[in-house]
């Protein structure tokens, strides 16, 4: 005979604003089955917790119905109170009479009645749930960090320095992404590089780190604690063994005006490159697209002019797999480069440039080397406007959000601008200035007080050419909407920082969640910032949403502590919710028919066959075998399977169909 | 949801109206900053919208007593531009409306009010616009009688003022539709 | 052969720019295309209606749509750049509001479908003009030209949906294939300060003028406008523009139709450009070679 305690939480007035808790308590204690049911103002209080408990105790309860939030938050905190009470805590089931009530009607009986409902079926499930105990999985002890950048470097080298493998997967030539590219940083000026480069040494270095640049996850799968991670290792046209370094052929190769990646367009590389000369690996890739020997079938000067004949035309795309247990997205950002803003002539003018391009002109290691010098005919600029939210905020033609980093990088140009032309004037057309970190308020203060930054409050309404001068055109709305235009000589356009290209692909090969703007969804915006909705696989730094450096490093280290937490056991503890193939006594041993649809069909390759032998070991029957490890509790097999020879456990057939009949029935 | 909120300001009116909704601007002042006669205006465009945003009744006044929203020449030009889609021009032609239904209108205005007024007259009874008449209502009612005549004799000799108005079939027919939607 | 298509002069067409009209007819006469009138056709409200009288501003317009629809035309050619806007608007709001729509239908008294296609002077051009223009194009238009669009051609994008509002180039295009260069420069959308020519002429005179003057700043030697307003804006009200800038202003204002019309050879009755009021001083040479029209870029390495 059931005995079902039921408690109703009021959840603060989250679910007792619109759902009249106290009548749900007492409809529920005359269900058939139940002994109990109580209300209470926070159930998941100690108090509240002490409750279900104590209520086990007393009444000797073989099944609990917290109807409350959402099971994602708490099942976990009553199943553990279910369990310290001897109670098995699969036996305890979450009613979701918040997010799936209170939160979406207004208050009404019929909202009560809705709560009422909910209650009901889970007591007709939990009646005929069983006890079930957890299954254990090895962990594989290897991180793959997707992404070589001050995130990918900072959490590898946490991970590693835990003593667990690491492989980090970059997809340019080069680890060090856009940190590298910065000038100096804000709020302390501290050179980017100088800071970054020590770390890139590092991680090329460490023992318990396998570095692939160049490199693309082709496919994933398995899961938490085994994933089997298949990475395309992307032609250098090099045997990297023999390559020594040396530069020579990069500095033979005759294709010497493409625009660099790296420098944003203001300077030029080779075909065959380095993107930047602290690069890590400092060895070459050939750029196939714009290589004179892959369009026209001959040249070769870098096969001739190598000392160790480490140059392979014929080198074609590799694979390796890696068994992980983790995988770490720090896949970062791009900002925003199109001429949406035709009213900017960005994209038209040569002296308008978005913020990348003027970090590399503030940079010593730039193309002006370090020397503020408009592109379009290297002169130094008497006055610079930079334009805030450019692309930022506007739903209209850009994105809805704030890119959060602009205002303290703008802030950051104009004072590094008037540091080396003292006699320039910066301008900053600004809507607001969102300086929320560590001294970053200061720092703001310190370039419109010291460095004479003039900040206009209000937009630009078109910038254009005239007579080798920007015009920019603009508004001041502190002055009532005054008109301001300036003759600039050069235009900085904050443009909005956007997901990294290929975001969405790969979130797709990994089957984890991401938002309209194509940035990777924590898995509790407060609560796991550092984890996506697949166990296993976190994210951290801008590949969730635009972060600064402090945030990113913040980020990856709290990733990486929850990776080297996750290895820190040997053993993986997990819910056995999982699918099983039923089986009887003999002589059928098994209703299963062995069609082995379900085979093809399991997204996580968990089923095979096992074969049934008598006691002299002739086979009797082949059937489906699901290994308990790989089995996700998906179900998709037990919907393919015709003669419903399999179950998930916790919500097997006897379970779902009590919960439809409760609804269904009149009450 | 707010429906059943007493809210009798301007704003509140003009979103029942034109689902134009004030509360989405956020003051960037790029409409200001593009508009051809922000300069003429005693409230720029984002101004006016921080305005309806106060729904403040002095303020409401202001607006509808102001040159502001006569001056506006419906260019579009800030819808184009504004970051939040907000129709400016749609909600210029709502306070424009208003003004006129409350008398508010300013005085310096009333030139650009005559000539549009004068044209929907020439309209009315004809059901095509004619210029001579337009120009000759416009000038009894703005007594600026004198402006342009000098232009009269060289726009007669390009052919380009027509002496007789074209009169269209269905001209009883438009001006019913003065009469029907004068209410609205 | 010859293609009937249905037109809408508008008022304007009429009278003050009745040049206009007449470079349009003459133009889609060389090209073999009828243009039918919108029978009995009304005002479409302009301005004023829309300031003044917002269901009005639906209704006009709205008539005009009857109109067309029950002389079974599916599309009308609308020079008028104001015409073309209200014209498009109004179907626009009509077809996805379906209160408003009855409420105007009742006014007067029809059942519009808003399923017209309303073409302005542009994509008239690009339609039935620009892919024959080089088989009878006897000269060239071998001058800098620049292209005003002005405001209701291009906005609001979301309804209008033709080119886009910042530096906009389907004119551009169009003078190209004549042989002319037209320039780069930024005022291409600003207004000329539309209706307010008369009442308030000297705020037209400081709009229009900044404008003129930009082309000529530039070099350009002529600016092609579709758009009456504007055309009187910046040919009529010369002298107020002159006034405002305080300096002679000369370069020519041609629609775009007339240009066409002036590279296939027309004279100055059939182009109407003796209607003008700044004189225009173009001659245009023999065309010799057919112009390219679109100019390959060659790579670099």
């Amino acid at each position: 005979m059931a005995r079902i305690g039921v408690f109703i939480c009021h959840c603060g007035e989250n679910i007792s604003a619109t759902v009249d808790c106290e009548k749900v308590a007492k409809v529920a204690s005359e269900f058939p089955g139940v002994t109990v049911s109580v209300d209470y103002k926070y159930m998941c209080s100690d108090p509240g917790q002490n409750m279900v408990k104590e209520a086990i105790l007393e009444h000797n309860l073989t099944g609990v119905v917290v109807s409350a939030c959402s099971p994602r938050m708490h099942e976990p905190t009553f199943r553990n109170a279910c369990a310290e009470a001897g109670l098995n805590p699969f036996l305890c089931e979450m009613a979701n009479i918040r997010e799936h009530c209170s939160w979406v009607h207004e208050k009404s009986d019929a909202t009560t009645d809705k709560a009422i409902d909910i209650v009901r079926t889970l007591v007709e499930k939990v009646k005929r749930n069983e006890a079930l105990a957890p299954i254990y999985v090895p962990i594989t002890k290897t991180a793959v960090v997707i992404g070589g950048g001050v995130a990918g470097i900072q959490a590898s080298l946490d991970i590693a320095d835990a003593g667990h493998k690491v492989v980090l997967v970059e997809r340019e030539p080069s680890i060090g992404g856009h940190m590298s590219q910065l000038s100096e940083t804000f709020p302390t000026l501290d050179c980017s590089q100088c800071i970054l480069t020590p770390r890139m040494v590092d991680v090329a270095r460490h023992p318990n780190i396998t570095l692939y640049t160049y490199a693309e996850i082709e496919s994933v799968d398995g899961s938490i604690g085994n994933f089997n991670v298949k990475i395309r290792l992307k032609s250098k046209s090099l045997d990297e063994k023999l390559c020594t370094g040396c530069g020579a052929c990069i500095q033979k190769c005759p294709v010497k005006k493409i625009p660099s990646e790296f420098e944003q367009g203001l300077g030029k590389r080779t075909a065959i490159y380095v993107p930047f000369p602290q690069a890590v690996p400092n060895k070459p890739v050939i750029d196939r697209v714009n290589c004179t020997y892959y369009i026209k079938g001959k040249c070769k000067v870098c096969e001739i002019v190598c000392p160790t004949k480490a140059i392979r035309f014929d080198q074609e795309d590799s694979f390796v797999e890696v068994q992980a247990g983790a995988l770490l997205l720090a896949t970062g950002f791009d900002v925003l480069k199109t001429n949406f803003f035709p009213e900017y002539g960005y994209g038209k003018y040569e002296d308008v440039i978005d913020g990348l391009a003027f970090e590399r002109l503030a940079s010593a290691s730039g193309p002006t080397k370090g020397e503020i010098r408009r592109p379009s005919d290297g002169e130094i600029p008497k006055k610079i406007v930079f334009i805030a939210c450019a692309g930022s905020r506007d739903p209209a033609k850009g994105i809805e959000y704030c890119s959060k980093i602009c205002c303290m990088y703008t802030a950051k140009h104009a004072m590094l601008y008037k540091h080396k032309v003292h006699e320039g004037t910066p301008y900053i057309f600004y809507m607001d200035i969102r300086a929320t970190g560590k001294m970053y308020e200061e720092f703001v203060r310190r370039a419109i007080e010291e460095d004479e930054v003039k900040y206009i409050r209000g937009r630009v309404s078109q910038v254009y050419e005239k007579n080798g001068k920007l015009i920019v055109r603009g508004v001041d709305t502190l002055l009532m909407g005054q008109a301001v235009e300036i003759e600039a000589d050069m235009v900085v356009l904050a443009t909005a920082g956007i997901a990294s290209p290929g975001s969405e692909e790969l979130a797709q090969k990994l089957h984890v969640s991401y938002d309209k703007h194509k940035f990777f969804s924590e898995a509790h915006p407060k609560l796991k910032p550092v984890e996506t909705n697949t166990a296993g696989i976190y994210l951290a730094g801008a590949c969730q949403s635009t972060k600064d450096i402090p945030e990113t490093v913040a980020a990856a280290s709290g990733a990486a502590a929850k990776i080297a937490g996750l290895f820190s056991n040997d053993l993986l503890k997990r819910d056995p919710l999982i699918a099983v193939v039923k089986k009887c006594a003999p002589p059928l041993y098994s209703s299963c028919t062995g069609c082995f649809m379900c085979i093809p069909v399991c997204p996580y390759q968990a089923i095979d066959k096992e074969e049934i032998k008598d006691r002299s070991g002739n086979i009797i029957k082949t059937i489906s075998h699901i290994n308990p490890g790989l089995c996700q509790g998906c179900g998709t097999c037990v919907a393919f399977c015709k003669s419903k020879s399999i179950d998930i456990l916790g919500y097997n057939h006897d379970q779902v169909c009590a919960e439809v009949e409760a609804l269904l029935n009149e009450w | 949801m707010s429906a059943h909120i007493e809210n009798n300001s301007l704003s509140a009116k003009l979103q029942h109206a034109t689902e134009v909704k004030s509360a989405k601007c956020y003051q960037c002042g790029k409409c200001s900053a593009g508009c051809p006669v922000s300069n003429e205006m005693e409230y720029p465009p984002s101004v006016a919208m921080r305005l309806l945003q106060t729904e403040d009744p002095e303020n409401d006044k202001k607006l509808l007593k102001s040159q502001t929203i006569w001056l506006c020449v419906s260019c579009e030009m800030c819808l184009s531009r504004c970051p939040m889609e907000i129709d400016i021009p749609k909600a210029m032609d709502f306070m424009r409306q208003k003004s006129l239904a409350e008398g508010l209108s300013h005085p310096k205005s009333k030139n650009i009010i005559s000539f549009h007024k004068a044209f929907l007259d020439s309209i009315k009874f004809t059901g095509r616009l004619h210029e001579i008449s337009l120009v000759a209502d416009y000038k009894l009612r703005s007594w600026h009688l004198g402006q342009d005549v000098g232009m009269v004799p060289s726009m007669l000799s390009r052919g380009k003022l027509p002496i007789l108005p074209e009169m269209i079939k269905g001209r009883k027919q438009v001006a019913e539709f003065f009469k029907k939607t004068k209410k609205t | 052969m010859q293609k009937k298509i249905g037109y809408y002069p508008g008022c304007s067409l009429e009278g003050s720019s009745r040049e206009y009209s007449e470079s349009v007819v003459t133009l889609a006469n060389a090209f073999d295309v009828e243009l039918v009138q919108v029978p009995d056709w009304n005002c479409c409200g302009a301005t004023a209606a829309h300031n003044l009288n917002s269901i009005l501003s639906f209704s006009l317009p709205a008539r005009i749509l009857a109109k067309a629809q029950e002389a079974e035309m599916d599309t009308i050619v609308v020079p008028c750049a104001a015409c073309y806007n209200r014209l498009t608007m109004v179907q626009h709001e009509l077809k996805k509001n379906d209160t408003l729509r009855a409420e105007v239908n009742g006014i007067i008294g029809a059942e519009l479908k808003c399923d017209i296609k309303i073409l302005n002077i542009v994509q008239f051009i690009q339609m039935f003009v620009a892919d024959f223009v080089a088989s009878k194009q006897q000269f060239l238009f071998d001058k800098k030209v620049a292209c005003y669009y002005g405001c209701l051609l291009v906005r609001p994008h979301d309804v209008l949906d033709f080119d886009r509002t910042e530096d906009p180039q389907s004119m551009d295009e169009v003078m190209k294939s004549l042989g002319a260069n037209p320039i780069d420069w930024p005022f291409k959308t600003e207004c000329c300060g539309a209706g307010m020519s008369v009442s308030r002429t000297d705020i037209v005179g400081r709009l229009s003028g900044r404008i003129v003057k930009e082309a000529a700043d530039r070099g350009a030697e002529a600016i092609i406008v579709a758009c009456p307003m504007c055309h009187s804006n910046l040919d009529m009200r010369r002298p107020a523009l002159e006034k405002a800038m305080g300096e002679k202003l000369t370069i020519p204002v041609l629609y775009i139709s007339q240009a066409i019309d002036m590279a296939l050879g027309k004279s100055q009755k059939e182009t109407g450009i003796n209607r003008h009021f700044v004189p225009v001083n173009i001659s245009l040479q023999n065309r010799v070679v057919v112009p390219e029209v679109v100019l390959e870029k060659t790579e670099e390495n």
